[in-house]
């Protein structure tokens, strides 16, 4: 483990805490601007769907992993944006105008949605959440006249002042610009006091009460967060796929995100995106994996189900700290090699203590 | 008269949801956790009950307990195998848990060759009767849900109100480590209710599938039983039950008198309502922590 | 400036048929230590928790600064400067301890959420500030060696010592400490009785104490207030509640009992 030497206050407060931060990430950044004259076009699409995916992952991370509010129909917020934009795109609206409109407007939904957090906690908030998530989902499909309706709705390119980003190139470049600006301003945020206020509130409402945070005002700042994130998310999805549907954004789409979260790692910003790597790329490893298994196992159209199920399992008891942790325990070994010791990341045995009396 | 027609039919249905509803919140009263899988193992009892009587040739009336008890043995596996080792998590990683097996449940049915992908009959004997009653017609699958909800309630009521494994199954569920030095033996209990659970889900496949048939997706109905579970109030047994008659009702009258698409989610709008109104539930406890 | 921090007018509460607080009056003078003994269940707990507004009186009230407190929400109490412990510990347990001691000098933050997104240069500097800050507090209790352990790692009395370092972070004008020797052995307790005294007099803040330790309250209070089955029994230094007839009947039982006692065996 690098020993930090810690001779300012600077180094806690910095986003980059020693110079192999630096060093690493800058490398990923120039790596991303590079990349779309390093990788072929396929690639190039997926690593923006995990760009799109991570945005949206992040969002729910604040909520969740962070205030520890759990949202089970998050896919809602999702196509609000993507309809948002859609729409404001087909009226000829510049990108980072409707852009702005579809992530205020999924925050105002979010506000809404946020609501009964203010007055119920645990599984009844996620219940709350996944009956707003069907509402919306069929609100979409019932207003044909905005949004087309079940049979969907087009999405036009972006209108970037004339910019030709209809290109794989040039939308891969919006993303990556969207994607760090999310991400930078998620961290500014979660290493200010509302970072450590959602963090009080997932703690321990009554002391995160007794040191003058507001609750009802906080939760809902968090949800409306949460719900731009997914916004802008959902802008972008829209425009990658050409082609929305209400369908898109059911609770299929919201179980995956949550997938997303807890796979990636609960409470981490890299979980995020380790989730959405891991979104992304699931479906081609099993693809892959298909011509290796016997027929009535490799083309049963549940297998990918049933691989998901697998893995959010194997992850829970496992590896409850997600992608994220298991990175930090190799991150760890190769830097103590050969010392590593086995309990370093064991967890203390815990007890059930009833949730209702929190 | 048309009315009394839906009305019956959304409290059959609604009792199928109370069911479900029922499995879950007994989990939840044993070890609050809460269990997304009650749908997809109501879907493997359905299939379960299909195998016995298709498969296996049982009699009807052998091919219901054959298919609970064969539930109960996989419920109890599973709260072995999966269960209990992530006990003490933070409830919500529990809760993906549960997803996930729901997710292993529906993937390992559509594999199996031919059946897997198919919507399937069930050969119930009584399927093809139907009752008259002063103008509304009841058919007998609908009034087997209602009175066999009813026998199953009452059943459970009484084992947790006055037997002292049901006391003894609160207990474990509000401060596990306090209820071990208690000399409770919580994990073998933790089996039981997940077993008790399967068995009730069993029930809820077995009524439902001369219904709406045996097939993959059937689970997805369970998703409607979680507004039934908080209307009634999480931790109440009978609630559970009258909950989902309520969803059952609602849902029944709104697919008759409003427009399209609001069936689909007149549960989700009770249960916002119940949470902004009443958001313990009918039958819920009210509890605060103590500082 | 008045010298009546806090003053309890016939506070009384009433929790379904049990009437946890009767009639209770005291007043707090600025700088003083002031504590509420008496046996468990006497409502003294309950005290706090009406001051902290997590509970509202059903009849009485409380001045807070010449302020009511009754209309006040109880996220707001940390801003008119009363902060508090409780009495089964509720730290955040998964952040570290120098993120708890950074959460409670919350109600001192200035920097708004657009500017807190964009980490602009006044934020830097106000988290430097707020850094600084919280450092005396860490330097004040000793607690240098703990600073970036995770709150669910830490043996109890260490805990015990981070929820008052919380407390003091929030630069209160009173301080309510909810038993802050239980679970402590000799060695703690005395570290914490250095502590109140220093709080009391090199930081100047009031502190109103709950206690069950008869040792300690004598080595720090100013005044003693008795309390039983939610009503006030006596009031006055703990050499006077100590001798008081009445606190002894409540903790001992009377010197009728004793005789009957003999009588039998």
């Amino acid at each position: 483990m690098r020993f930090i030497f810690k001779t300012d206050y600077d180094q806690d407060i910095r986003i980059f805490k020693h110079g192999g931060h630096v060093f690493w990430y800058g490398l990923l950044l120039a790596f991303l601007v590079a990349a779309p004259w390093l990788i072929e076009d396929y690639w190039l699409a997926q690593m923006t769907f995990v760009m799109i995916y991570g945005v949206v992952g992040l969002g729910l991370m604040v909520l969740a992993g962070y205030t520890g509010l759990f949202s089970m129909g998050h896919a809602a917020f999702l196509g609000v944006g993507a309809y948002t934009e859609a729409v404001l795109a087909a009226k000829g609206w510049p990108f980072p105008v409707s852009l702005a409109v579809a992530a205020g407007l999924s925050a105002a939904v979010g506000a809404v949605v946020g609501l009964p957090a203010l007055r119920v906690k645990g599984i009844y908030l996620g219940i709350a959440t996944l009956s707003f998530g069907f509402i919306v989902e069929e609100g979409l499909a019932r207003w044909d006249s905005v949004t087309g309706g079940n049979a969907g709705m087009h999405v036009k390119a972006i209108n970037l002042f004339g910019l030709d980003t209809s290109s794989n190139e040039g939308f891969y470049g919006v993303c990556l610009v969207v994607t760090v600006l999310s991400t930078l301003a998620v961290i500014n945020l979660l290493r200010s006091p509302t970072g450590r206020a959602f963090v009080a509130i997932r703690d321990s409402e009554i002391s995160a009460q007794s040191m003058g945070i507001h609750l009802a005002r906080f939760k809902t700042l968090s949800f409306m967060i949460s719900a731009a994130l997914a916004g802008v998310g959902g802008a972008l999805y829209a425009h990658k796929l050409q082609f929305i549907s209400p369908d898109q954004f059911n609770i299929l789409q919201s179980v995956d995100l949550l997938l997303l979260v807890v796979i990636g790692g609960l409470g981490s910003v890299h979980g995020a995106f380790f989730g959405a790597i891991f979104l992304i790329t699931m479906p081609q490893l099993i693809s892959l994996g298909k011509d290796f298994l016997p027929a009535f196992i490799g083309q049963a159209p549940g297998l990918q189900g049933l691989v998901y199920g697998l893995v959010l399992i194997a992850f829970v008891m496992f590896e409850p700290m997600g992608l994220y942790g298991r990175w930090l325990k190799i991150r760890t070994w190769i830097q103590l090699f050969p010392f590593y010791r086995k309990g370093m990341f064991k967890r203390q045995k815990s007890f059930q203590k009833s949730d209702r009396l929190k | 008269m048309q009315e009394l027609q839906v009305i019956f039919s959304g409290i059959a249905q609604g009792c199928i949801y109370g069911l479900i509803a029922l499995g879950f919140v007994l989990i939840y009263k044993a070890t609050e956790t809460v269990s997304f899988a009650q749908g997809e193992l109501m879907m493997l009892g359905a299939f379960c009950g299909l195998a016995c009587v298709s498969g296996l040739g049982l009699p009807y009336g052998l091919a219901i307990p054959a298919a609970m008890l064969a539930m109960a043995a996989l419920g109890w596996l599973t709260e072995r195998v999966v269960i209990r080792p992530v006990l003490g998590q933070p409830a919500f990683s529990i809760v993906m848990l549960t997803i996930g097996i729901g997710y292993v449940a529906r993937g390992l049915i559509t594999m199996i060759p031919d059946i897997g992908t198919e919507t399937l009959a069930f050969p119930a004997p009584y399927k093809d009767t139907v009752f008259t009653l002063g103008g509304v017609v009841l058919g007998a699958t609908q009034v087997v849900v209602v009175l066999a909800t009813a026998a199953l309630s009452l059943m459970l009521f009484l084992v947790f109100r006055y037997s002292r494994v049901g006391i003894a199954m609160q207990a474990a569920s509000q401060n596990q480590l306090a209820a071990y030095y208690m000399g409770i033996p919580v994990k073998r209990l933790n089996g039981l209710v997940w077993a008790l659970a399967a068995a009730v889900a069993a029930v809820a496949g077995l009524l439902l599938a001369p219904i709406t048939f045996v097939h993959a997706n059937m689970g997805f109905i369970g998703l409607k039983a979680f507004p039934a579970a908080v209307v009634g109030g999480f931790g109440s047994l009978p609630g559970a039950i009258v909950g989902g008659v309520i969803i059952g009702v609602v849902e029944a009258l709104s697919g008759f008198w409003l427009p399209e698409g609001f069936k689909d989610i007149a549960a989700y709008i009770v249960v916002l309502l119940m949470l902004v109104l009443k958001p313990n539930g009918l039958f819920g406890e009210k509890l605060r922590k103590k500082v | 400036m008045s010298d009546i921090l806090l003053a309890a007018h016939n506070l009384s509460v009433r929790f379904g048929g049990v009437l946890a607080v009767n009639q209770v009056s005291f007043e707090v003078q600025r700088g003083e230590v002031f504590t509420l003994i008496g046996p468990n269940g006497a409502g003294k707990t309950t005290v706090f928790n009406l001051i902290s507004r997590i509970y509202t009186p059903t009849a009485g009230h409380i001045d807070f600064k010449g302020q009511t407190l009754t209309q006040v929400p109880p996220h707001a109490v940390a801003g008119l400067g009363i902060a508090r412990t409780f009495q089964n510990i509720e730290l955040f347990e998964h952040a570290s301890v120098l993120q708890n001691l950074l959460i409670g000098r919350h109600v001192h933050n200035r920097t708004g959420f657009w500017r807190q997104l964009l980490f602009t240069r006044s934020v830097h500097e106000a988290e430097l500030a707020t850094r600084r800050k919280v450092e005396e507090v860490i330097d004040f209790l000793d607690l240098q060696h703990y600073r970036d352990t995770l709150v669910a790692g830490l043996p109890y009395g260490v805990r015990k010592v981070v929820e008052l370092a919380r407390a003091l972070s929030t630069e209160p004008d009173l301080l309510l400490l909810d038993e802050p020797s239980s679970g402590l052995n000799m060695e703690e307790t005395s570290d914490m009785a250095f502590w109140i005294q220093d709080i009391q007099h090199d930081l100047g803040i009031t502190v109103l104490m709950v206690e069950h330790d008869m040792s300690l309250v004598s080595k720090v209070s100013d005044r003693v207030l008795a309390m039983n089955q939610g009503e006030v029994l006596a009031l006055g230094t703990p050499a006077q509640v100590q001798a008081d007839a009445a606190v002894i009947e409540a903790y001992l039982g009377g010197a009728d009992d004793a005789a009957s006692l003999r009588r039998v065996a």
